[in-house]
């Protein structure tokens, strides 16, 4: 087990691996994405108060979680950069960020144009979406970071660092709504309790979920190893290729 | 793990313990600017500013919504479940108003002790059902 995590952190057996498995998991996520989309849209019963409206949040919750656990992932690969010096967590965490700024974004918007109808404004400086909008600047300001820095090894500690610092922001996010009153409803389904929604709108709503998060290794697969090539462009292995 | 390793682990761990303790004292200091919301009970023992608009959150009180004059002021009572606030409003109401649904009003006190609101916003709560169970849930209800 071991041994196969340590294969896997280098460099060339990760390209390969990842390339082995990217049609694999296109297939997946078309197909999850497919049946989510298809559940959440068609199949899915309106809501007793919303109506049709809240089929949003067949996108926007699913966005949110992702952007939430983009980040813990990065986080992770700071941890682990600082700690071992990892080479392979360094273009994990730095592939990851542009991810991850776009489910952020997407969470954003797609909770904007359904606050609009329901709560009668697009924006509202309330805990939650205060903090969602600081977590877009953090995944805005790493990705600027890591280009500000010439040397690639250099720029993935600072990356690092500023990847650990941020994920204060990551519980707040979560509690917001329980901590201070908020504009924004409670958690639905993230809670320790029985979800608050329907099984056949739930349903919908994990497959989603579970598009989202093989997208999320799909997406991450390529842009890593366009970054390995990129960093390892003058070693053996890339020159073989 | 090698000694530098152990060193290194421990210091990124101590500077997050730092960070989330530095951020939890400023946002416990700023809590409360970050809430959104004052209930009725808070505003009526004084706690929300005078003269100066703040929101005001809760539960609009089932067959309290009455149009009075003109046909376009609304004049509603909201509750915390423990003391309510008689809100006045000229303006569109969001789809989601009607009685007992949690909604928010930014406004000011007038000198009567009624809330005068400038815009009013409805606060969704966390469940999602079909209509039909939802109908089921009323007619448990009255039974």
């Amino acid at each position: 087990m071991f041994l196969w995590f340590h294969k896997l952190g280098s460099p060339p057996h990760f390209y390969r691996i990842a390339g082995k498995w990217i049609p694999w998991l296109s297939w997946i996520f078309l197909m999850l994405l497919l049946a989510g989309l298809y559940g959440g849209l068609i199949e899915a019963p309106p809501d007793y108060q919303q109506g049709e409206s809240y089929r949003i949040i067949f996108v926007h919750v699913p966005a949110a979680w992702m952007s939430l656990f983009i980040y813990v992932v990065m986080a992770f690969c700071g941890a682990v950069i600082i700690v071992w010096r990892m080479k392979l967590a360094e273009v994990v965490l730095i592939s990851s960020a542009p991810i991850g700024a776009s489910f952020t974004f997407l969470a954003l918007v797609t909770g904007s144009l359904w606050g609009k109808p329901m709560w009668g404004t697009y924006w509202v400086w309330d805990a939650r979406l205060t903090s969602e909008l600081i977590l877009l600047f953090l995944y805005l300001g790493i990705i600027g970071l890591h280009n500000a820095i010439e040397d690639k090894r250099v720029a993935s500690r600072a990356v690092a660092i500023l990847a650990l610092v941020g994920v204060v922001n990551i519980p707040i996010i979560h509690y917001s709504v329980e901590w201070w009153h908020s504009l924004h409803q409670g958690a639905t389904v993230t809670k320790f309790d029985k979800p608050s929604i329907h099984w056949s709108m739930l349903i919908p709503l994990l497959l989603m979920a579970l598009a989202f998060q093989v997208y999320y290794v799909l997406a991450l697969f390529q842009k890593c190893r366009v970054e390995l090539l990129q960093r390892e462009r003058n070693s053996k292995w890339v020159e073989e290729l | 793990m090698t000694p530098a390793r152990k060193k290194r682990l421990g210091l990124i761990m101590l500077m997050v313990c730092g960070v989330a303790l530095g951020v939890g004292l400023a946002l416990k200091s700023l809590d409360q600017n970050i809430m959104f919301f004052f209930t009725p009970t808070e505003v009526n023992s004084g706690k929300a500013p005078a003269n100066k608009l703040f929101r005001i959150g809760g539960m609009v009180v089932e067959g309290s919504v009455a149009r009075p004059g003109d046909g376009l002021t609304v004049k509603f009572d909201l509750t915390d479940n423990e003391q309510s606030v008689t809100v006045r409003f000229a303006g569109i109401l969001p789809d989601l108003f009607r009685e007992g649904q949690g909604i928010i009003a930014n406004g000011k006190l007038d000198g009567s002790g009624e809330f005068v609101a400038e815009e009013v916003l409805a606060k969704h709560d966390e469940n999602y059902m079909p209509p039909e169970l939802a109908g089921m849930h009323e007619q448990k209800d009255d039974q």
